[in-house]
């Protein structure tokens, strides 16, 4: 109880002290402290869970069980790199003027209350409060995106807001939708929202109501996701803000929408008995996967390629979800895992790149090997991972994912292995010639941090190597509990 | 039939000739006075008329017998419509043919000799008028038609004196598709009888003028007979008005003691109708005439959505 | 069920059909003035709504919600658009990216629609007002709508809070209300929702000089 006070309260409190001083030059150390904090925090969560099984908070409010202690581990480790990360970029950006001191002062606060919203949303047990959780980092990461002020920054800002404030508002009526099936069955005591009370009576839900509540919240929350025809707000986002914040967009905000869509599932298949849900989530996680991986061939702004990159692996994690069972959910969450870690290394990388380069045009950034060997290797080592290149750990989740398709729906396994290819063939053409290109670029002054890439890269690569026995009897335990 | 029903429906025939110039004219004097101008008598509309009727009529050269008869078909039709709607009572010797359909035909039926009778003389503003006319007309008919429907969803008839029955004498039910009728119902009424945001009765303002420009050729007793049917118009229409969405107070069958009571309900349920209405032309301004069918566009949308708002709730 | 509680679900009814009402009214509305006017009407329906579900249900924590709705959507929003409206001058703004008829027919099919997925839930459901939840979903759509063809900023806001009405009634009426945590976290929501929009409206406009959104179509896939 008070470890979990501690993972909530610390980067709360951690904003309420940057927004009184983060335009001080220490801010970016206090932020790393304060993320420190947050990551300690958690760790002593995790053990507590693992030892002694799942925990209830407060009423039964807040609720930690194998699945989201998982990724609220992997939320604040991502949440701490990025903090370290941004430190030096950070000051590039000062430098460069770009960042004025009420910027970063935005930027911190905000920072450390998207890591508040994102742990709530995942340790909450009521889903109104998880509602209000994704709509409150909705709102932070706007204000994160558009910090540059520049027009285009405020408009990919406003897109992200409208289109996701739509979307989110889909989600509520969802919500109310459940609520309002649970109070037939649980009452009107209060409890009809809190989600293991509804997992308790989900076989008693009315059908009708809960498909309709499911599509609402499918929607909502799959907008979040990015999946495909709600996708527009994710590319603008990614590629106009800062790149720490790109990072934790990918890394993290994606990763709590599927959180969320994953218990909304679980209720709706209780509910139905019937594989709704999933087809829902096979076609439009195929379809985001296939329409992302056409799109990534046409940027030229190497954040957007990335972005895309993003919306084609939440599809695939999506359609890994959908089509359920205790294979494809353990590759769903390996793949949240993986994806989670690379991706936030290439934004890492790549904020490196555009700052030497200046400019974040694919085609203007060329031989990052000679100007600084390691941010090179970083990219091209991050781009072949999530691309799927064996030893990562991405290859070894995709591998369960394809096998689990052409056993379980072999009609989508040409679509997925079409894309795939298509996804190689765009961005690994690309990132070549800005690896090893002639070069034009030079130096950074500051060195750039390059030990949060290397540890994602690294523990990307040990997942595809080898998965810890306490972490796989965890997945295991997770995939068991989404289920079919 | 009882002689209880002829003697209402002769007072509802001779209530509907005698009180609707005064309503015009009550409509003219709240006018005036909210807009802080000198208002005219309650009285002027009969003197218009007294005027109009005591007036040699002049004819163009080339008006045909239809130019002729015109005014004496819609003069009619306004005088029937207004006797087959239940306003005092509902125990009518007409009331079999008090059908909602057959009361949006009448109307038609007025107007489509009107606006014939102006095109026949063959002048530009009278052309001009029709076309204008024939316009407000074919969205305004759906429009009317889908309001009546929504009523007659209610008491499942189409028949005006069901309805009214219906609606008049039931336990206290509020009906949400009857608010949907009803502002659709203001919005086709106002249309229908030229009133403000559509047609602004007290100009000639050639450009915008639609009811002016229709009569424009008439004079004397035609004219008389033109304005007086105007005004059983908006009489007609406030009835309907009324007897759909304030019923309370019509008579039934066997009822002499409310029949008298009827009457003065219906004086008062009129004059403060007539206020309102006032008030709506006083506070909205005259709109385009492109903007006109968005307008009874509208109308029509609100009173589907009122008979879809029906069958949910209901259903 | 008593002749009382028929009428509270019949003014329930009537008060959101009033909402419906307005919502059409909003689509079909150019000015920005009359919008701002219509979106505080609904505010006060809403709150109209939530005071006779409380008192239909004897639920006190609605009352409190009802306050909560008065101050944020009747009186503080209303008074902040005003004057964003008043600072940046664009009290006339009208256009619209599809037509208004058009845009009202398209308004109509999504009512026939909402209508047609809340059917068999309403005839489950146990609350006082039946058909509330397929109106509440009606306004949800047409706000959506407004919010697609409305090519200015102000307007595409109001539409938004106007969506976050319609949900607000489909949670009061369908449900008797969220538990108040949930509600006082949607409100927060809201509040802070709408101070960032009011800041960036101003932004974009000093980036762009205009508020036009269509402005903001740089960043397209090329």
């Amino acid at each position: 109880m008070a470890t979990l006070f501690f993972v909530l309260g610390i980067p709360l409190f951690g904003s309420v002290v940057l927004a009184l001083t983060g335009q001080r030059e220490a801010a970016r150390e206090i932020n790393v402290a304060f993320s420190l904090g947050t990551f300690v925090a958690t760790c002593v969560l995790t053990i507590e869970v693992i030892s002694g099984g799942s925990l209830f908070v407060w009423n039964h409010e807040f609720f930690i069980d194998p699945l989201n202690v998982f990724l609220v581990t992997l939320t604040s480790f991502v949440g701490l790199t990025t903090a370290i990360f941004s430190r030096p970029y950070m000051r590039v950006e000062r430098d460069h003027g770009k960042m004025t001191p009420r910027r970063l002062r935005v930027y911190h606060s905000m920072y450390q209350l998207f890591g508040f919203t994102m742990l709530l949303a995942l340790t909450t047990n009521n889903m109104g409060i998880l509602w209000v959780a994704m709509e409150a980092a909705t709102l932070t990461t706007v204000l994160l995106v558009s910090v540059y002020r520049t027009a285009a920054s405020l408009e990919a800002a406003w897109k992200y807001f409208i289109l996701c404030g739509v979307g989110i508002a889909q989600a509520l009526f969802g919500t109310v939708l459940l609520y309002m099936a649970a109070e037939k069955v649980i009452g009107t005591g209060g409890g009809g929202l809190l989600w293991t009370n509804l997992d308790a009576v989900k076989a008693q839900l009315d059908p009708g109501i809960i498909t309709l509540a499911f599509a609402f919240l499918f929607i909502g929350y799959g907008t979040k996701v990015g999946l495909v025809p709600m996708h527009n707000w994710l590319p603008d986002a990614h590629a106009e803000g800062p790149t720490p914040v790109s990072a934790v967009l990918s890394g993290l905000l994606l990763n709590v929408a599927v959180y969320a869509l994953l218990r909304c599932k679980v209720l709706t298949d209780g509910a139905l008995g019937s594989p709704l849900a999933g087809h829902l989530m096979m076609g439009f996680g195929l379809l985001s996967v296939v329409v992302a991986a056409f799109f990534l061939s046409r940027q030229k702004d190497v954040k957007r390629m990335f972005a895309y990159s993003s919306i084609e692996h939440m599809g695939l994690i999506t359609f890994a979800f959908g089509m359920g069972g205790p294979i494809a959910n353990y590759a769903g969450l390996l793949h949240m895992t993986v994806h989670s870690l690379i991706k936030s290394a290439i934004f890492f990388a790549v904020g490196h790149a555009t700052q030497k380069a200046g400019t974040q045009n694919m085609a203007d950034i060329r031989g990052l090997i000679k100007v600084s060997p390691t941010v090179g290797w970083g990219m091209m080592l991050g781009s072949l991972a999530i691309l799927g290149m064996p030893p990562f750990g991405v290859f070894a989740s995709e591998f369960l994912i394809l096998t689990t398709a052409m056993r379980d729906q072999p009609w989508a396994t040409p679509f997925l292995l079409l894309a795939l290819g298509v996804a190689f063939a765009s961005v690994f053409s690309r990132v070549q010639p800005m690896v090893f290109g002639e070069t034009s670029v030079t130096a950074l002054h500051h060195p750039p941090a390059l030990l949060p890439v290397f540890t994602h890269l690294g523990l990307g690569l040990m997942l595809g190597l080898y998965i810890p026995p306490y972490l796989d009897a965890w997945y295991r335990q997770a995939a068991r509990m989404i289920g079919a | 039939m009882s002689w209880l029903g002829v003697f209402s429906q002769l007072l509802e025939i001779v209530m509907a000739l005698l009180l609707a110039p005064l309503l015009s004219g009550w409509i003219n004097q709240w006018r005036a006075w909210l807009q802080n101008k000198s208002a005219p008598s309650v009285l002027q509309p009969y003197r218009m008329l007294h005027k109009l009727f005591n007036k040699e009529s002049v004819l163009a050269e080339h008006a045909s017998p239809l130019f002729r008869g015109a005014p004496y078909i819609v003069f009619g039709c306004m005088a029937l419509a207004s006797a087959i709607i239940p306003t005092l009572s509902t125990d009518l010797p007409l009331s079999p043919a008090a059908d909602a359909i057959a009361l949006v035909g009448l109307f038609a039926f007025a107007r489509v000799f009107i606006s014939l009778a102006a095109m026949d003389v063959g002048t530009s503003f009278g052309t001009l008028g029709a076309r204008r006319e024939m316009l407000i007309g074919f969205l305004a008919e759906p429009a009317l038609l889908m309001v009546l429907f929504s009523a007659s969803l209610i008491s499942k008839s189409t028949s005006l004196t069901t309805i009214v029955e219906t609606l008049a004498h039931r336990d206290l039910t509020i009906y949400p598709s009857l608010a949907f009728a009803g502002v659709a119902f203001i919005i086709v009424s106002l249309a229908e009888n030229a009133r403000v945001p559509v047609d602004n009765p007290a100009t000639h303002l050639e450009l915008t003028m639609i009811h002016e420009a229709l009569i424009l050729e008439y004079s004397g007793r035609h004219l008389a007979l033109l304005e007086w049917g105007a005004s059983l118009k908006l009489f007609a229409y406030s009835c309907i008005g009324l007897a759909l969405f304030l019923p309370w107070g019509i008579a039934e069958a066997q009822a002499p003691l409310a029949l008298l009571l009827a009457m003065p309900v219906l004086i008062l349920k009129l004059a403060i109708g007539g206020a309102l209405l006032a008030v709506l032309e006083t506070v909205s301004a005259k709109m385009r005439i492109f903007r006109v069918p968005e307008f009874l566009a509208t109308a029509f949308l609100l009173a589907v959505i009122g008979m879809l708002v029906h069958i949910l709730v209901r259903g | 069920m008593t002749a009382m509680t028929e009428l509270v679900g019949q003014l329930i009814n009537l008060l959101a059909s009033i909402l419906l009402m307005l919502a059409f009214a909003m689509i079909s509305q150019r000015r920005i003035l009359s919008l701002i006017h219509l979106f505080t009407a609904q505010g006060a329906v809403l709150v109209a709504a939530t005071v006779v579900v409380g008192y239909a249900t004897q639920q006190p924590h609605l009352y409190l919600s009802a306050g909560i709705t008065l101050l944020l959507k009747v009186i503080l929003i209303p008074l902040l658009l005003h004057r964003v409206i008043a600072r940046l001058d664009v009290r006339w703004d009208v256009e619209t990216l599809i037509n208004i008829p058009t845009t009202m027919i398209i308004g109509i099919a999504l009512v026939i629609f909402a209508f047609d997925l809340a059917l068999p839930i309403s005839k489950l459901s146990v609350s006082v007002a039946r058909g509330t939840l397929g109106i509440a979903l009606a306004c949800v759509l047409l706000s959506f709508l407004m919010m697609i063809t409305r090519s200015k900023a102000v307007p595409q806001v109001i539409a938004f809070l106007s969506m976050e009405n319609g949900l607000f009634f489909a949670a009061t009426s369908a449900t008797y209300g969220m538990p108040m945590v949930v509600e006082l976290g949607i409100a927060l929501d809201v509040l802070v929702g709408i101070l960032i929009l009011g800041v960036f409206m101003f932004q974009i406009r000093e980036q762009f000089d205009s508020l036009d959104i269509s402005h903001l179509e740089k960043l397209k896939e090329d």
